[in-house]
């Protein structure tokens, strides 16, 4: 056990360097230079010299493996962070300073990081208890006129586009209405850790409400094969109630599966919840990807999205990894 | 069609002790009929099917896949789902009729009086939890006021008692960690651990190799004797009825085509579907050169029953029955010719005489040549 959660970290340290080196990669490499809008964003005409010397500054003018060497070395003791003619002191753990705003990255991202984790863990709670809970209830009524009602209920949510419930849910639960007055994101350093709370709250049901019908149809679907195990039939032949049967054998068998798909589920929305950050109005990881992307690109905040979504998707997956071993006795973790 | 319910509604109380008679054996099964209603049509699983089982005995219940082994035995614990199957007839437990009976006092039988072992024990012990936990779970459920103490120390006892080396330790452990053999008596700990009255072992050796099925059927023999026991053993080997069955009830397409003591079963059948089993059992002390063999086609369709004898398309000896008797009209179990406990579902007259005359010198030449001999000297 040991010796494997030690391989499995080292191989996950692996992929987060891959990841981000791809990423280092694609902006050094790509069509424009890092450095153009920084160059523009000066207020003097940018000139081919002035491009030339701002990534001299920076240290674009060097081979990637050379730049991506000194990042991760910042990221592990910290740097000096040179931009055109301004230096500033970029303390460990360093994903560098912002083109835009030229404020440290690692500041913002120690802010940003708290509503996304938020919403992810919202929105899990909402969509784990009522999607399960709608998958459990449809598999033990399977056939009947209930399990029809809730089946295609779920796939009538589903069918309806993410960005639109949003939207739709924004429009009517807070502008025209009174029922969440407050939505979008407060900071808890705001001392009001309850109107944190109520303002995240639509985001989180509507984030819930959208992801449950993947999670009731898989659920009740890992529940009618379970329940149509010979396992199953043995616990009712003890004369154990439904109930019984029903959660402490039947559910405890299903679970397993559905435990590795929101493993990895819950890595990907740590990674970024981006409309729902976007149309609620929360200064998350996601937005502030979605706009470092959009010119001029900010690459510090780029690499650091993307990084810290690979840190949190690998991190995720060693999880589910190990729950695995633990959930199911059978799976020898060697 | 109609959607009348077979089942009278609930069972009062007051009636079920009525019904109980000191006189009949400990399981009665009357008419019994299961059916489920599908897209496709109505499964006739069961039809019809009478039998009996007294403590202390064992009744073999042999049949192809399909034959209605498994079905009939599953409704005698009302396992079956009431909303998907349609029973009627009766199956008195102890004197008390059970079909219909609600849910809760169907589970207050289910793994106490009337408990059942399954066929390969890998799939219907649960994975994940220790088979201490899924024992002590059988004996809490029938004995609310034991503690957990109380309940691992019976789960130990039954374990030591099945012949599984050092339980005090293997109770901890989860079933993959058993061999086959010892998984399979995990689960006939599990089965006796609340000393049922009727045992119902639905091929409880089928995954399992020679040796360990010949020490599995003794722990049963031996278990029926210390508890005295009713015991329904449904297999397809005929081996293991030899060895266990009192009486032997053997099942085609869902009806009961020939039932009696099993000894008369085995040397005097009387119906062409039991000599085809005979026929298709190997046999390691016969001639090696003497072929297993196979009855021919398959069985018929649940959904579409033939009206006349469901065997009729298989059975070679149709044709010394007159007419088209065997294809229009379904024989009624009846006594044959060796007394009224030995019932058969078959049109053929004397069927004893062909299956002397030309089954068993195909499968037994040398006990077709001893009979032969032995009835020339007793005439």
């Amino acid at each position: 056990m040991f010796g494997y959660v030690v391989r499995r970290l080292m191989s996950s340290v692996l992929v987060i360097l891959l990841a981000s080196f791809a990423v280092f990669a694609i902006f050094y490499l790509g069509p424009s230079s890092p450095a153009q809008p920084v160059c523009e964003g000066s207020g003097r005409a940018c000139t081919p010299e002035r491009l030339a010397n701002i990534e001299k500054s920076m240290g674009l003018d060097k081979p990637v493996l050379e730049a991506y060497g000194t990042y991760m070395k910042g990221v592990v003791v910290g740097r000096d962070v040179v931009i055109g003619a301004a230096e500033y002191d970029c303390g460990a753990p360093c994903f560098g300073v912002s083109y835009g705003t030229r404020a440290q990255v690692t500041d913002e991202l120690k802010e940003r990081i708290v509503p996304t984790i938020l919403i992810a863990i919202g929105g899990s709670l909402v969509f784990l208890t009522v999607g399960v809970g709608i998958g459990i209830a449809a598999a033990a009524r399977r056939g009947t006129i209930g399990d029809r009602v809730m089946v295609s209920g779920s796939l009538l949510v589903s069918s309806v586009p993410y960005y639109l419930l949003c939207l739709l849910a924004w429009l009517y639960l807070t502008l025209k209405t009174d029922i969440f007055p407050t939505t979008g994101y407060f900071p808890l350093s705001d001392g009001d850790p309850f109107k944190t709370f109520t303002g995240l709250l639509l985001p989180c049901l509507v984030l819930g409400v959208a992801s449950s019908p993947v999670y009731a149809r898989y659920s009740r679907g890992q529940m009618v094969d379970t329940l149509g195990d010979d396992f199953i039939r043995t616990a009712k032949a003890k004369g154990l109630r439904g109930r019984t049967v029903l959660f402490k054998h039947a559910l405890r068998a299903a679970i397993v599966p559905i435990v590795t798909i929101f493993g990895l589920d819950f890595g990907t929305l740590l990674a970024g919840t981006i409309f729902t950050e976007k149309i609620f109005d929360v200064q998350g990881i996601g937005v502030w990807g979605l706009d470092a992307i959009r010119p001029p690109q900010d690459l510090p905040i780029l690499t650091v999205t993307v990084l810290i979504g690979a840190v949190f998707i690998v991190v995720s997956n060693l999880i589910v990894d190990l729950v695995y071993g633990v959930l199911d006795p059978r799976v020898r973790l060697g | 069609m109609s959607e009348t319910n077979p089942h009278p509604t609930e069972a009062k109380p007051g009636q079920a002790a009525a019904a109980s008679s000191a006189g009949e054996p400990y399981l009665v099964v009357d008419d019994l009929t299961v059916r489920f209603p599908t897209a496709d049509g109505l499964v006739q699983a069961v039809s019809n099917l009478s039998y009996s089982v007294e403590l202390g005995k064992t009744l073999g219940i042999v049949g192809e896949s399909g034959s209605g082994k498994s079905v009939s035995s599953m409704a005698v614990l009302g396992l079956h789902d009431e909303r998907s199957a349609q029973i009627s007839g009766s199956i008195r437990v102890d004197g008390k009729d059970i079909v219909g009976l609600s849910d809760a006092h169907m589970r207050q039988m289910r793994g106490n009086t009337v408990a059942m072992i399954f066929q390969d024990a890998l799939a219907a012990l649960h994975p994940f939890y220790r088979v201490g936990a899924q024992l002590t779970e059988a004996y809490r459920i029938h004995h609310p006021s034991a503690s957990k103490k109380e309940a691992r120390r019976r789960a130990v006892e039954m374990l030591d008692r099945v012949g599984i080396p050092e339980p005090q330790s293997r109770v901890d452990d989860f079933p993959h960690q058993f061999s086959g053999g010892m998984r399979q008596r995990v689960m006939i700990a599990m089965g006796l651990i609340n000393d049922p009255s009727l045992l119902i072992a639905d091929e409880p050796t089928t995954a399992l190799d020679v040796t360990v099925q010949a020490q599995i059927l003794d722990l049963l023999q031996d278990l029926q004797r210390e508890f005295n026991s009713a015991i329904i053993m449904i297999t397809h080997d005929l081996g293991v009825i030899a060895e266990m069955a009192d009486d032997v009830l053997v099942m085609y397409s869902g009806r009961a085509v020939e039932y009696g003591p099993c000894k008369e079963i085995l040397t005097h059948p009387e119906m062409p579907y039991t000599w085809g089993l005979l026929s298709s059992v190997p046999d390691v002390s016969s001639d090696i050169n003497a072929r297993m063999i196979p009855i021919p086609g398959t069985p018929p369709s649940l959904l579409h029953p033939p009206t006349g004898c469901a065997f009729e398309a298989r059975c070679n000896h149709s044709d010394k029955v007159g007419g088209d008797l065997c294809a229009t009209t379904l024989p009624d179990m009846r006594p044959g010719g060796r007394g009224q406990t030995h019932l058969k579902r078959c049109h053929l007259p004397d069927p004893d005489a062909i299956f002397l005359s030309e089954v068993l010198p195909q499968i037994a030449p040398d006990l077709a040549a001893s009979a032969s001999n032995q009835s020339s000297e007793e005439s």
